[in-house]
């Protein structure tokens, strides 16, 4: 059978991918793309955990973090979309008015 | 069948594993063979009864009654021209109607055709046909945004939006079928529905039946849903730019995904291949039939119906379209769901199931 | 031996098209590494024996969210934006930070010890179907957290819409 470890490793693998995007990447689209990474990544620990602990607790976490994620694509695109309209620019770098 | 496979291993020594590898591939070959020339014949049958509809004969000239019309349409396309745009995304453009005719073809992986013939039976059928038909919009969309042309652009937003939209009384419209079988697997389903008295699930579930067949309708991007390929305004939406083969795929993705939305309707409303225990009660020599005929012929039933309500009603607007399954199916579907809940709770507890 | 052949491909697959994914100029394609990543993460989960939820993660990941981004982008005009600088000036830095966190998690799984055994073992979820009994336990145990999270869905239909909204005249 296959270590649990490994799938451990896998996830964390995945996730830090997903930070990799979302801290070095300016576009936003690719930015929330990057988020849906790390949500996965954190998925597949749980489904191996649940698994392997033979508790079908992880599973139904799994299930939340679907839906929060769904939740969170619908509104971080409204928000893109909102962006692109006023202006005309998904690039985090261009939205520099406040100057902090 | 598999006492037959353990006979036949003792007899050649093969491996028992080769055998189940070899009997699923012949499977897979079979159907995906018979549904071929189903859908072949399926634009046969479209333009024979839209023919005789609007009072002429529809095609003659090849074959007898025009019997070969089909097989020289494909040769007609396997060798035409395959134009492809200059300004086109190559990759995706290439794989667009590929993944349209996947996810349509690797749903018959769950289609139970007669009793015991099906590639995989699963403990989710139901949720893996969602799971394919959803898929089936990346074709859709894929094949507008690659070409580059503001017809097909705009042919795939509309498609895009309508399938995305229709997913969710699809969806639901099933879930009372679900409630009462008390499972997700299609063999367990129509098993479930020779077991009730009806014999069949349209009779408690006629709302259900009803949104999903609208909802089917659209999914499938059919008359008089047709808006995402409207001819008259959009010349033919998101496949405009596409020519010869490629043009077929998504020709033959959607007859098959038409194929599978009737077949789920055979299977989960219309008994599959089974027919009502009173009926066979009446006539008892029916039940010599093999099941295979009765899903065929329930199946062409279906059919004809989307073909029969292409020729009868006109194209809705898309307002209109988006109306009926935003303010009308889903809300009609959920209570189907409440209503099946309850009327299972009440007669659980007055005894009968 | 075919488990950990099938368990190498798989995560193989995973990790290069989440890389390919976030790498990407055109956004379109790195949707459509994304598409590829949930399948096999899909195909991942099947072999934990996690039907359900391999069958939710192709519905609602593949199906709609993805479907969501390739709509907006689709209705965004990105010309402009895709031809700027892909990263930010100082990526190595991003690739230390990560690549460090990634060090620590990986080190802190090898001391992993895990707890007592729960009650779903493989024999119990066959004998009832695994839909059957995540919906036991999620009716059962998880209703409240199942409540709020349709509430959180509410909460962003409705967000969603008056975000995406224009101006009513």
């Amino acid at each position: 059978m296959i270590p649990l470890n490994w799938y451990m490793w896998l996830s964390g693998v995945v996730f830090c991918i997903g930070m990799f995007g979302f801290v070095t990447r300016r576009n936003i689209i690719i930015m929330l793309l990057s988020i849906e990474i790390m949500f996965n990544g954190v998925n597949i620990s749980l489904i191996a955990l649940s698994h392997y602990l033979e508790d079908l607790a992880g599973q139904v976490l799994v299930f939340f973090i679907i839906a929060v994620a769904a939740a969170e694509a619908a509104i971080g695109l409204a928000l893109v979309m909102l962006l692109f309209r006023n202006k005309e620019t998904i690039t985090v770098d261009d939205l520099n008015e406040l100057k902090g | 069948m598999a006492t037959l496979i353990a006979l036949e291993t003792a007899r050649f020594g093969v491996p028992q594993w080769l055998w189940t590898i070899g009997f699923i591939i012949v499977k897979i070959a079979v159907v995906l063979a018979g549904v071929m020339l189903h859908v072949a014949y399926a634009t046969y049958f479209e333009r024979k009864v839209i023919g005789r509809m609007q009072n002429r004969l529809g095609p003659m000239i090849v074959g007898p009654y025009g019997l070969l019309q089909p097989i020289a349409d494909g040769i007609k396309s396997f060798f035409k021209e395959d134009i492809i745009p200059t300004n086109a995304d190559k990759p995706i453009f290439f794989m667009a109607p590929v993944l349209g005719l996947m996810a349509a073809l690797s749903s018959l992986a769950v289609v139970p055709f007669f009793n015991g013939f099906v590639i995989a039976n699963i403990n989710i059928g139901l949720l893996f046909l969602f799971a394919m038909s959803s898929l089936a919009v990346y074709g859709v969309i894929l094949g507008g945004w690659s070409s580059n042309s503001k017809f097909s652009f705009l042919g795939s937003l509309r498609a895009s939006a309508q399938v995305i939209s229709y997913e969710v009384p699809l969806g639901l419209s099933l879930v009372g079928v679900m409630m009462m079988a008390g499972s997700l697997n299609i063999t367990e389903i129509v098993n479930a529905q020779s077991r009730y008295p009806g014999g069949m699930y349209i009779i408690a579930q006629w709302l259900g039946f009803f949104v999903f067949v609208v909802s089917a309708i659209a999914e499938t991007n059919r008359s008089p849903f047709d808006l995402p390929e409207a001819e008259q305004e959009l010349i033919a939406g998101f496949f405009t730019e596409y020519s010869g083969m490629r043009f077929a795929l998504f020709f033959m993705a959607e007859y098959t995904g038409m194929i599978i939305m009737s077949s789920i309707a055979v299977l989960c409303f219309l008994g599959g291949w089974t027919i009502p225990p009173f009926v066979l009660k009446l006539l008892p020599f029916l039940g010599v039939v093999p099941g295979i005929v009765w899903f065929i012929m329930k199946l062409y039933v279906c059919i004809f119906f989307y073909y029969w309500i292409r020729s009868t009603l006109p194209r809705y607007r898309y307002d209109q379209l988006m109306a009926i399954g935003w303010k009308v199916l889903i809300p009609l579907s959920l209570a189907n769901i409440v209503i099946t809940a309850v009327l299972k709770i009440l007669l659980h507890h007055a005894g009968t199931p | 031996m075919i488990n950990q052949i099938f368990f190498f491909y798989f995560s193989a697959v995973i990790v290069a098209m989440s890389v390919m994914a976030i790498t990407r100029r055109q956004v379109l394609h790195g949707v459509l590494y994304m598409l590829l990543m949930f399948f096999h993460i899909a195909g991942l989960y099947l072999f934990l024996n996690a039907e359900f939820i391999s069958a939710v993660q192709i519905i609602v990941y593949a199906g709609a969210i993805m479907v969501l981004f390739l709509f907006v982008i689709m209705l965004l005009n990105l010309r402009e934006d895709i031809r700027k600088k892909q990263f930010i000036a100082v990526w190595p830095m991003g690739l230390l930070v990560s690549s460090g966190i990634l060090m620590v998690v990986l080190m802190s799984m090898l001391t992993v010890r895990t707890g007592t055994k729960g009650v779903w073992g493989i024999a119990q979820i066959e004998r009832v179907t695994e839909t059957v009994a995540v919906g036991t336990v999620l009716y059962m145990q998880y209703l409240f957290p199942f409540e709020v999270a349709s509430l959180v869905l509410l909460v962003a239909i409705i967000g969603a819409i008056v975000l995406a909204k224009r101006k009513v005249k």
